[in-house]
């Protein structure tokens, strides 16, 4: 039995269903990040494991026993909000004392606990500051420690980082996960951000209007996504129209080039319209290759940006873009020029709906 | 001449309301024939019933803000968090005891709560205080009700409060623990402002009968000539310190919010 598990879950307010039958099995001590877009429910969810929401239907138990009848300050749940939410009258080390002096623990323990949680922190230095008088980082961080000092059996963060920047979000996301890793506690984490959820995750669930599309590591929904959805939103991904020659031989054409595929294409006969998705990071440029693992294109545009320059090529109806890394002698391709793209057969993946 | 009619104003507000004091405490200074003195005050200050009305008073009004406080904070709180959509109807319901004059509340609280009625609060001392100080409560509800809505305008209430749950804190907890603290300098400035009420409030004491300072007043302005100016120029003193209070503490309070 999962520690904490969600079973088609439902939330409806008034006519509007926002989450739809979602299933989720969460072992104890996993990082999960709920990975979606805007509007797609996610915040919904965690309110409705940390009790703010009443579900519409479905059921959540933590370590086996039932979430429903408990109000939220009954729950063992710490949670963490992209507002911050310190009080603002109480200082660093009253805030996160708060849920050990509500338990009515006694004062030797609350003051070693806080002491504790300062320390994983690294804020031992501000224990007498006002949450005004800290930086937006900091705060965020003693938000974490007010969580986590109850000792919660599922700790909750709804997009933690996005009020920060980036150089902030960065290393806070790492400490983020090395506090977790170090505790050992179940957590799941809100992000529309992909990258974040991608470093940090032990499963990412990619959500899409109210339901889980993918549920997977972080390298298999990046690598292996099993819809449309998730493929166009995890990573930048070439999204190409092919038609079906062989489906026994798993030949494909995009345009006129015809191309052999790793994957079987099921049941699609020939004749048929299939979805494949490339990686721009998989391909390389390649003017002599030839045969089933290589488009040849006319270059539409060919943009530097940073460490790679992306080009778009034309390949029939389908635009194509990859990356190369730069480097110093790089000469980037020119725009009209026609250019030739290697790949693995591996690489070009079919998108099932 | 823009700027020489916006002084002629003010000059001419300014004589409006000064004037009048000016000539008042100056009354109040004369009792002794020829020169000035203080004996007017020292009179009020030494009359037994003074002492004893202006300590009513105060207690009444230190009972008023403790129950606007209680009433009025977890209704404030309430209504933003749950029930945004009543807002504005709570907010007429606290205005209406600016234009229901205090005698017929109080009149209404007589017919509600005399000797034969199911509740006859006006059968005691004590039954007869706490209906002057429900009435004292209505007639400040206006001013406490806005200034601690104002006050929890300026925080995140509802994340707060869910902060403060998944922590494992009841409603008690929220209230005096979250809640009120951090709106302490509204409910401050709501507390002057009817302690000033109460201080100077004369229809509800007399028809309930109570020994209250502004039946003192009005008593002592029927029937002496120097006193009574000596005692409106110091519950003068008294209101304005009140509002000096209420300026000092919400300026304290933009100090510390403009830090953030
Ligand atoms: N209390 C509510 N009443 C009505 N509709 C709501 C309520 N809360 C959320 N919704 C709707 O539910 C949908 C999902 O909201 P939710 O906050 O869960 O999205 P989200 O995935 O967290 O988005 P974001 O990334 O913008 O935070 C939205 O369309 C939102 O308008
Ligand atoms: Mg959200």
């Amino acid at each position: 039995m999962s520690f904490l598990t969600l079973t088609s879950l439902q939330k409806s307010f008034g006519p509007v269903q926002v989450v739809k039958d979602f299933n989720m099995s969460i072992e104890k001590g996993e990082f999960i990040s709920f990975l979606g877009p805007s509007g797609c429910g996610k915040t919904t969810v965690l309110r409705m494991i940390a009790g703010f929401e009443t579900p519409s239907g479905g059921a959540i138990t933590i370590d086996g026993k039932s979430q429903q009848n408990l109000r939220p300050n009954q729950r063992n749940i710490g949670m963490v909000f992209q507002a911050y939410a310190l009080f603002p009258n109480m200082n660093v080390a009253e805030n996160v004392a708060f849920g050990l002096k509500v338990a009515g623990r006694p004062k030797a323990e609350i003051d070693a606990r806080v002491k504790e949680m300062l320390g994983l922190i690294k804020l031992d230095h501000l224990a007498d500051r006002y949450p005004y008088q800290m930086s937006g980082g900091q705060q965020q961080r003693v938000a974490l420690a007010r969580a986590l000092a109850p000792k919660p059996q599922v700790l909750l963060l709804d997009e933690p980082l996005s009020a920060l920047d980036a150089k902030i979000r960065v290393s806070l996301r790492e400490e983020i996960r090395q506090i977790q890793q170090q505790l050992g506690i179940t957590t799941v984490f809100v992000t529309h951000d992909q990258e974040e959820a991608l470093s940090i995750s032990d499963r990412i669930v990619v959500m899409n209007a109210g339901k889980a599309d993918q549920i997977g590591k972080p390298a298999d929904i990046y690598n292996r996504p099993a819809t449309r959805f998730v493929a166009g939103f995890v990573g930048t991904l070439n999204l190409i129209e092919a038609k079906v020659v062989d489906p026994a031989a798993n030949r494909i054409s995009i345009g006129d080039q015809g191309v052999t595929l790793r994957e079987p294409l099921g049941n699609a006969k020939a004749g048929d319209t299939v979805s494949l998705a490339l990686r721009p990071e998989a391909g390389s440029i390649a003017p002599d290759a030839k045969g089933d693992t290589a488009l040849t294109g006319e270059v539409v545009s060919s943009n530097f940006l940073g460490s790679v320059i992306r080009t778009r090529m034309k390949v029939g109806e389908s635009i194509i873009s990859f990356d190369m890394f730069n480097s110093p002698g790089l000469v980037p391709p020119t725009v009209g020029e026609t250019v030739t793209l290697r790949f693995t057969a591996g690489d070009l993946l079919v998108i099932r709906d | 001449m823009k700027k020489f009619w916006a002084w002629g104003a003010l000059i001419f507000g300014l004589l409006y309301f000064i004037l009048p004091l000016i000539g008042m405490t100056n009354f109040s200074l004369k009792m002794r024939r020829g020169v000035y003195s203080l004996d007017a005050y020292a009179v009020v200050l030494g009359d037994p019933r003074f002492q004893q009305t202006f300590t009513y008073s105060i207690l009444m009004a230190l009972a008023t803000i403790v129950f606007g406080v209680l009433l009025v904070v977890p209704t404030a709180y309430w209504v933003r968090l749950k029930l945004p959509g009543l807002r504005p109807y709570i907010e007429f319901v606290t205005l209406l005891p600016l234009v229901i004059p205090a005698i017929v509340i109080v009149f209404g609280y007589i017919r509600l709560y005399n000797t034969s009625s199911w509740l006859p609060l006006t059968g005691s001392i004590t039954g007869t205080n706490i209906l002057l100080m429900f009435g004292y409560a209505t007639l400040a509800l206006p001013y406490m009700y806005r200034s601690v809505d104002t006050g929890l305008r300026s925080i995140d209430i509802a994340t707060l409060t869910e902060a403060a749950q998944s922590l494992g804190a009841g409603w008690t907890t929220i209230l005096a623990k979250i809640i009120l603290p951090n709106v302490l300098v509204a409910v401050l400035s709501g507390a002057f402002l009817t302690f000033a009420i109460v201080i100077g409030e004369f229809t509800m004491a007399a028809l309930l009968n109570r020994p209250a300072f502004g039946p003192y007043m009005q008593l002592l302005g029927a029937n002496r000539a120097y006193e009574p100016a000596a005692l409106a120029v110091m519950s003068f003193a008294l209101t304005w310190g009140c509002l000096g209070l209420i300026q000092l503490v919400s300026r304290f309070q933009k100090g510390a919010q403009s830090a953030t």
